[in-house]
């Protein structure tokens, strides 16, 4: 059984429906991408996991446990962590007060400091920005920060919203790397919401390409790199 | 003469700097001001009457008491008062603890009656030289658990899980939630600590003004305005305003006459305020309220 599992999720904010019916299955270890427009419905996916908003129909399953009437605190107890979009750095915090709210769930002192180190060295820039404020980091770090408080979490499954956003081309390639690693030696699950469909099909194994809050496309990450309507309407233009 | 008066108002300043923080602290985290925070304060000083006449407790007995019970009130509010509107606008809550704020004046004139008493432990009238200044020791010692709490106070908000994520759901509740951050949690714990910084103020006060329900409404007020001197997000900033007004204040009283005391602060606040739209200390707001 997957890791995770979407069945039909439906979401709304106030009189606005945001997802009409979204089924997704994301495998333990792997790298799932979900694509599409702005205003698909990606992050609107991401908060319903995450327990920020609430589903009205369908239902949502980690590891066997129906997610559905969970707070978000509860969830992340259960091991899903989320990296949002536009990074939601805590900027009067300082990094390493960032990073330690990031572990705010637990209560294993020793094992989350294991963690923070492991975190400084995975992106070495923190280490060196430990005591600076949150707001006064540049792009990249912000994002950088934003994954190691997502990590700090020790989840099994992570939850990124479009990682890649606003980013220098290199630094969306360190990024990338730096998320590959953390999946390969921790069998991290991810789940990556992603408008830039290049960098995110190169990295995950399968895809959903979400159209007004629909699941319109699936496919292995492989066969989507040469769907002819993904490379048109996602992959033509990149930034 | 100067150096008395300076530090009298550094005295009475230090009683608004325990209002004025509170007034911060709960500002951040509900977009509100706390009108009852003197009568949690007011209530602190007559359960202390009640502890120590009527119980025969010890005063470091009683203290710790009322703190404690307090710390309850200020939850209670939270819970019952608070929090079944928590989404609403800024205005709703704000005229909430106006309720609030009758009650508690209501119930302290039902149960205690309406004429000031007495608090029963004065302390020893004979005054303490400190380089040539006189100062009364019941004055003295409310610097000293003032300047005490604001370290607590410090270490608390650097160095604590509960402070910092105190700290985060200011910064971004939102964020805070979805990190796993209990933030309704967090917001009772706050107004735990209104109740907290109200025992202290009442307390301490009590042996100096009389004890009545209408014995705090000055010093909220003022501890108000050193809140808005600072900024309303910063601490620091509320603390310097509150000792600024309490110097500022006794000057005037002793220097203009005792009818420009209570003008001083508010003199003081609509010049800075001119000047400086977004306080002493202000930081960008981020939120619209
Ligand atoms: N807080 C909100 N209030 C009202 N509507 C929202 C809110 N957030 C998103 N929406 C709407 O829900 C739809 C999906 O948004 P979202 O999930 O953010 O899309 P994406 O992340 O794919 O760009 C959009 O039509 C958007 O306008
Ligand atoms: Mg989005």
């Amino acid at each position: 059984m997957a890791l995770l599992e979407l069945n039909d999720v439906q979401a709304s904010y106030g009189a606005i429906k945001a997802l009409h019916g979204v089924s997704i299955s994301v495998e333990e270890g792997s790298i799932v991408a979900v694509l599409g427009a702005n205003g698909a419905g990606k992050s609107t996916t991401l908060k319903a996991i995450s327990g920020a908003v609430r589903p009205t129909a369908g239902s949502i399953v980690f590891d066997g446990k129906e997610l559905n009437g969970l707070t978000p605190n509860q969830i992340v107890k259960l091991g899903i962590a989320q990296v949002p979009e536009g990074r939601k750095i805590f900027k009067d915090l300082t990094v390493t007060e960032n990073l330690r709210m990031g572990a705010y769930s637990r209560n294993d002192g020793a094992a989350i400091e294991e963690d923070f180190d492991r975190v400084l060295e995975l992106f070495p820039r923190l280490g060196e920005r430990k005591t600076q404020l949150g707001g006064s980091l540049s792009g990249g770090e912000q994002q950088m920060l934003a994954i190691g408080r997502g990590l700090m979490a020790r989840p099994r499954l992570l939850l990124l919203d479009e990682p890649s956003l606003g980013l220098a081309p290199i630094i969306i390639a360190d990024i990338f790397k730096t998320l590959r690693l953390i999946n390969q030696e921790q069998s991290t699950t991810m789940l990556l919401v992603e408008q830039n469909a290049n960098i995110a099909l190169k990295h995950a194994s399968f895809g959903y390409v979400l159209q007004v809050g629909k699941v319109a496309i699936e496919d292995t990450a492989s066969n989507l790199r040469t769907n002819k309507e993904v490379i048109e309407a996602y992959m033509g233009a990149q930034r | 003469m100067l150096g008395q008066q300076i530090l009298s108002g550094l005295a009475t300043g230090s009683v608004y700097a325990l209002t004025a923080i509170a007034v911060v602290v709960v500002f951040r985290n509900t977009r509100t001001i706390n009108l009852a925070q003197g009568d949690f304060g007011m209530i602190a000083a007559f359960l202390g009457i009640l502890f120590i006449k009527e119980f025969d407790l010890n005063y470091y007995v009683m203290l710790p008491l009322v703190v404690l019970c307090s710390m309850a009130l200020g939850v209670l509010v939270e819970r019952i008062v608070m929090r079944p509107i928590a989404d609403s606008d800024w205005l709703t809550l704000f005229t909430a603890t106006l309720g609030v704020y009758y009650i508690l004046h209501g119930a302290a004139g039902w149960i205690w009656g309406r004429d000031t008493k007495a608090f029963p432990v004065t302390f020893d009238a004979e005054p303490v030289d400190i380089f040539g200044a006189l100062i009364s020791q019941g004055h003295l010692i409310n610097m000293g658990w003032a300047a005490a709490i604001g370290i607590v106070l410090f270490f608390f908000f650097k160095y604590t899980k509960q402070g910092i994520a105190m700290r985060a759901v200011t910064d971004d509740p939102e964020t805070a939630l979805l990190m796993g951050i209990p933030v309704r949690f967090i917001v009772l714990l706050t107004w735990g600590m209104a109740g907290f910084l109200a025992a202290f103020a009442g307390v301490l006060l009590a042996p100096i003004v009389y004890v009545s329900p209408e014995m705090m409404d000055e010093v909220l007020i003022k501890g108000y305005v050193a809140a808005v001197f600072g900024g309303l997000y910063s601490i620091p900033g509320a603390i310097i305003g509150a000792l600024m007004i309490g110097v500022a204040e006794n000057l005037a009283g002793g220097y203009l006459g005792s009818h420009f005391k209570t003008a001083t602060a508010f003199v003081m606040i609509v010049v800075l305020l001119t000047f400086r739209p977004q306080g002493l200390f202000g930081i960008q707001k981020r939120r619209e309220i």
